[in-house]
């Protein structure tokens, strides 16, 4: 089975080749060329531009901690210092204490200090903080990038305030890196390295998880994502970038002192993100350019309009971050996009010529046996008893459907069987066992899919890895080999199953769309070729009908009994009657959070109490 | 040390942790009401303490000049919508505007220095607390609904700006106000500082007067209510714009009086507002930016840490003033359950 990388080339043939070099490959190639010419330049601008590129590191660590993943870090600059620092140390040998001697001045030993000091601290903060809500995280770093501020400059082996000075050159094998064009050539590589890892794992299964952790949280647990290991990676990519660029700060300047590390600069790294666009890696290059240009600029001209005295750039910067705010909160990439460019187009992943091989599936549980059981459930809000002492039990290749008047207690019952709540008492078994404690995402990888009654989707990532988030626990490529592109064969695979499942449920055609464009009836059925990506033994559907039309209902009700054929457990909440009596073959019906009745459906349609909660007494 | 020197800093920790306290109060507030965690707050207690040791040193008070400029910079920002709808802009924003000149006209024509304290007080309140309101109006309120971060980066950025600002109208030279009153107070072997007392003695109305105001008028209960549901408030007539503006009313309020009750104590400079509400912060964040005992609560116990550290450990006070809430994280992220925030 030969592995052709999906490129442009299938779309279109050779001769749409020249057509189709996607805009942002041409800028890219423009870019680079124009970096090349840039130590032509006088010293003085190769010097802006060195500082351009030690800052576009940070920053892109501000766009995916910031941008992608929805975190906010004030510390990124004191993540700088620890790079700086720890490297500073090792290179100036003579404050190294004796038995570090053998490494001094190793530029490899130093960079290697530097991260895993980094290392340790972010994972220390990132532990304690991220558990939390928003709040902590820019509070556990404002107060980390205060002290270190402050011990950078009692510590009196570091230098104090006066910092260290006279460093040593960069010693790479036999080259020394000297003059600032020779910086340059070093910075701008590991720029566009890490530019180009950072695409390739947003572009990735782990990438994924980072990306639905902006606003998608409860939905990408229950898909089995482990969201405190993805936010935990992202905060400590974001930091391992900082400290990469304090490493080539310290080579660049030949200097350390505190200053360029306290929270100050650690609020100018978020604006950068923000002024280029936090929510696409060219911002990072144009944010960290147009900042710094600017600021430049401004520091040449501003005293000589208005005298030497008071601090005029602080206020025009606030003024245009506030400014930038109200009239571009995208950033500039953000609305030079919107304005100019072809409309936000999520990634395109075209089939590849050859099949990939179909992943492996879960062995179902014979038919008949059970496979999820509520025994006793009970769910109390305060005084509210939303459920009470509620029993049932879902078999292998059947469909139960869970019905009651709204208010009833429905969702309530899912989120529990869901493990996305905790019962009051009383306990849910999956296969027998008892999940009390479970997370989602252990139920997810136990075998249990679930769609939810207020779709939860990710509106700008693309239907197809929409659904590709449902089998994230198919297959385990890491992060690291993300950055590399060593994934591509499981990410081929992986995206054929997402493929497959989108055809299923008959959204095909629309595997490329933004999930955010697609109709409320076609999210839910995205949600559904979601759930069937994870491969699971038991089915949750919550109102899976609501908002299809009446063929796409049929297809769905053809589509839920060929699942019933192959063995797999439906349990669905529903409200359209004609639907749910056609298809299912036992019904429960719950009111006020109690079970009232259970039966055939035929059987349920004519049961006086089933009237009464719907209708009212009749007579 | 003995016992005379912990009843010492015992009060200087207590006196600064009643500031803390304070302000921590003010930027739950805030941010419940409006989801913007105010970092300007910090100016506002540099504008209230500037205000006074300028006064009573003579100055010109050039904060009612800033005053003046936001009222006409909100108008100015009000006049194309207005235009467009062929009518002037709002009654309001002119009585602001008329109400900044009538300010600096009589601030121009007192005799500044020789006015008693408490006159003095209070107009530095009013200079300070009408641009609390403006500043929501002119850098908030057109983005109310964004994203929280946009709302952060927004707050980040004003801050900048009135420190900036604070630094052309105060110059970089650190001022100091007269202490309100001489003598302390000698309560068997421990003296309390006059100050102190003031600072606790204000401290203590002000959080009787908020809890009055939040619980028994029906402005406190609407400005509740906008807090803990924005749309369902807005459904019931309350308006959100004018919520946000009491929100920023207050504390700036809460800012000035900060600003006059340590002018005092400590010397101040252009900037030092932002370390102190730094410290408001991380209290309010004790109290999970949610309650305001809490908070109170752990603002105080920072200011005692802060005081106590200065003795022991001068050089490293704010290390272990910052890196003291690493404990308080673990003990949160040990007790709370995960829950989402939807963006």
């Amino acid at each position: 089975m030969s592995y052709v990388p999906p490129s442009n080339l299938h779309d279109g043939g050779p001769a749409a080749v020249a057509r189709r070099l996607p805009a942002a490959r041409v800028l890219l190639i423009a870019l680079v060329l124009a970096l090349a010419a840039v130590p032509l330049l006088p010293a003085f601008y190769v010097t802006l531009f060195n500082n351009i590129g030690l800052a576009a590191l940070v920053v892109l660590g501000v766009v995916l901690l910031t941008g992608v993943a929805g975190m906010t870090s004030f510390g990124q600059a004191a993540f700088v210092g620890t790079g700086a620092y720890a490297t500073a140390w090792i290179a100036s040998a003579s404050a190294l204490p004796a038995w570090l001697a053998w490494a001094g001045g190793s530029p490899w030993f130093a960079l290697l200090a530097g991260l895993l000091v980094t290392l340790c601290v972010a994972g220390l903060l990132g532990v304690l903080t991220l558990r939390l809500s928003g709040h902590y995280l820019p509070l556990g770093t404002i107060a980390w990038g205060i002290a270190v501020y402050y011990l950078f400059g009692t510590f009196q082996s570091l230098g104090g305030h006066n910092g260290l000075a006279n460093l040593p050159a960069l010693q790479l094998g036999a080259w020394t890196l000297e003059r600032g064009e020779q910086m340059f050539y070093l910075i701008w590589l590991l720029v566009l390295a890490s530019g180009w890892a950072l695409h390739n794992l947003l572009d990735s299964r782990s990438g994924r998880a980072i990306r639905a952790l902006n606003g998608g949280q409860a939905m990408a647990a229950s898909m089995g994502v482990d969201v405190f290991r993805a936010k935990l990676a992202a905060f400590l990519l974001a930091a391992l970038l900082a400290s990469l660029s304090g490493w080539l700060y310290v080579y660049t300047q030949r200097f350390v002192s505190p200053t360029p590390f306290g929270v100050n600069q650690g609020i100018d790294y978020l604006f950068m993100a923000l002024i280029g666009g936090a929510a696409q890696l060219w911002g990072a290059v144009v944010g960290a350019g147009l900042f710094i240009l600017a600021k430049d600029w401004l520091q040449d001209w501003l005293p000589r309009i208005f005298g030497e005295t008071g601090n005029f750039e602080a206020i025009v910067f606030g003024v245009l971050i506030i400014l930038v705010m109200h009239r571009a909160p995208t950033g500039v990439v953000g609305w030079l996009s919107q304005r100019f460019g072809p409309g936000r187009t999520p990634v395109r992943h075209p089939a590849p010529n050859a099949p990939a091989a179909a992943l492996a599936r879960r062995p179902l549980p014979p038919r008949g046996s059970t496979v999820l059981e509520a025994r006793g459930l009970t769910r109390r809000f305060g005084g509210l008893v939303a459920n009470n002492d509620i029993n049932l039990a879902l078999h292998a290749g059947e469909i139960l459907a869970v019905i009651g008047p709204n208010g009833a207690g429905k969702s309530t019952l899912f989120n529990q069987l869901s493990c996305c709540d905790m019962p009051s008492a009383g306990e849910v078994r999956f296969h027998g066992r008892s999940v009390a404690g479970w997370s989602a995402r252990q139920i997810a990888a136990a075998g249990l899919a679930r769609t939810f009654q207020h779709v939860k989707l990710l509106p700008r990532m693309s239907v197809l890895e929409n659904v590709a988030l449902g089998a994230h626990l198919r297959v385990r490529p890491g992060l690291a080999r993300s950055m590399l592109r060593l994934d591509r064969l499981e990410e081929a695979r992986l995206l054929a199953e997402a493929r497959h499942q989108l055809e299923r449920v008959g959204l095909g055609a629309h595997a490329h769309v933004e999930a955010g464009n697609l109709s409320l009836g076609q999210q839910r059925l995205l949600e559904i070729a979601r759930a069937l990506c994870a491969d699971p033994s038991v089915l949750l559907l919550d109102e899976p009908a609501a908002g299809l039309r009446h063929a796409e209902k049929q297809a769905l009700a053809a589509l839920l009994g060929r699942l019933r054929e192959e063995g797999m457990a439906v349990l669905l909440v529903e409200h359209d009657m004609d639907f749910v009596m056609g298809l299912v073959d036992r019904v429960v019906v719950v009111v006020f959070g109690e079970k009232i009745v259970e039966g055939l459906p035929a059987a349920v349609q004519s049961d006086p109490r089933v009237l009464e909660a719907y209708l009212g007494a009749c007579a | 040390m003995d016992s005379q020197i912990a009843l010492l800093l015992g009060q200087d920790g207590l006196t600064s942790g009643a500031i803390y306290a304070l302000l921590a109060l003010s930027l739950v507030l805030v941010f419940s009401i409006t989801r913007v965690l105010l970092v300007p707050q910090g100016e506002f207690v540099t504008f209230g303490a500037m205000a006074m040791a300028g006064m009573q040193a003579g100055k010109p008070a050039t904060l009612a000049w800033l005053l003046l400029g936001l009222a006409a910079l909100r108008l100015a920002l009000m006049l194309p919508a207005a235009l467009r709808r062929r009518r002037l802009p709002a009654a309001r924003s002119w009585g602001m505007l008329a109400y900044a000149v009538a300010l600096l006209l009589l601030l121009r024509n007192l005799p500044l220095q020789q006015l008693p304290m408490a006159v003095q007080a209070l107009l530095a309140l009013a200079m300070v607390v009408p641009m609390g309101p403006l500043l929501y109006d002119i850098v908030f309120r057109p983005i109310a609904s964004a994203h929280a971060l946009v709302l952060l980066i927004a707050s980040i950025a004003l801050h900048g700006v009135l420190v900036g600002v604070s630094l052309l109208m105060f110059g970089a030279e650190g001022a100091r106000s007269e202490p309100f009153s001489g003598n302390g107070l000698a309560l068997g072997a421990v003296t309390f500082k006059a100050q102190t007392l003031w600072v606790i003695g204000v401290t203590l109305g002000l959080l009787l007067a908020l809890y009055a105001f939040f619980n028994h008028t029906l402005l406190g209960k609407a400005l509740r209510a906008t807090a803990v549901q924005r749309l369902g408030a807005e459904l019931m007539g309350i308006s959100t714009a004018f919520a946000g503006q009491a929100s920023f009313a207050l504390a700036a309020f809460i800012g000035c009086l900060s600003g006059i009750l340590i002018a005092p104590l400590t010397t101040l400079y252009f900037d030092s507002g932002f370390l102190i509400a730094l410290k408001g912060f991380v209290g309010a964040v004790t109290g999970g930016m949610a309650s305001y005992p809490v908070a109170a609560l752990g603002a105080g116990g920072i200011g005692l840490v802060e005081s106590f550290s200065t003795f022991w450990a001068s050089d490293y006070k704010e290390v272990i003033v910052f890196t003291l809430i690493l404990p308080f994280l673990l003990w949160r992220s040990l007790t709370t359950r995960h829950t989402e925030e939807e963006a």
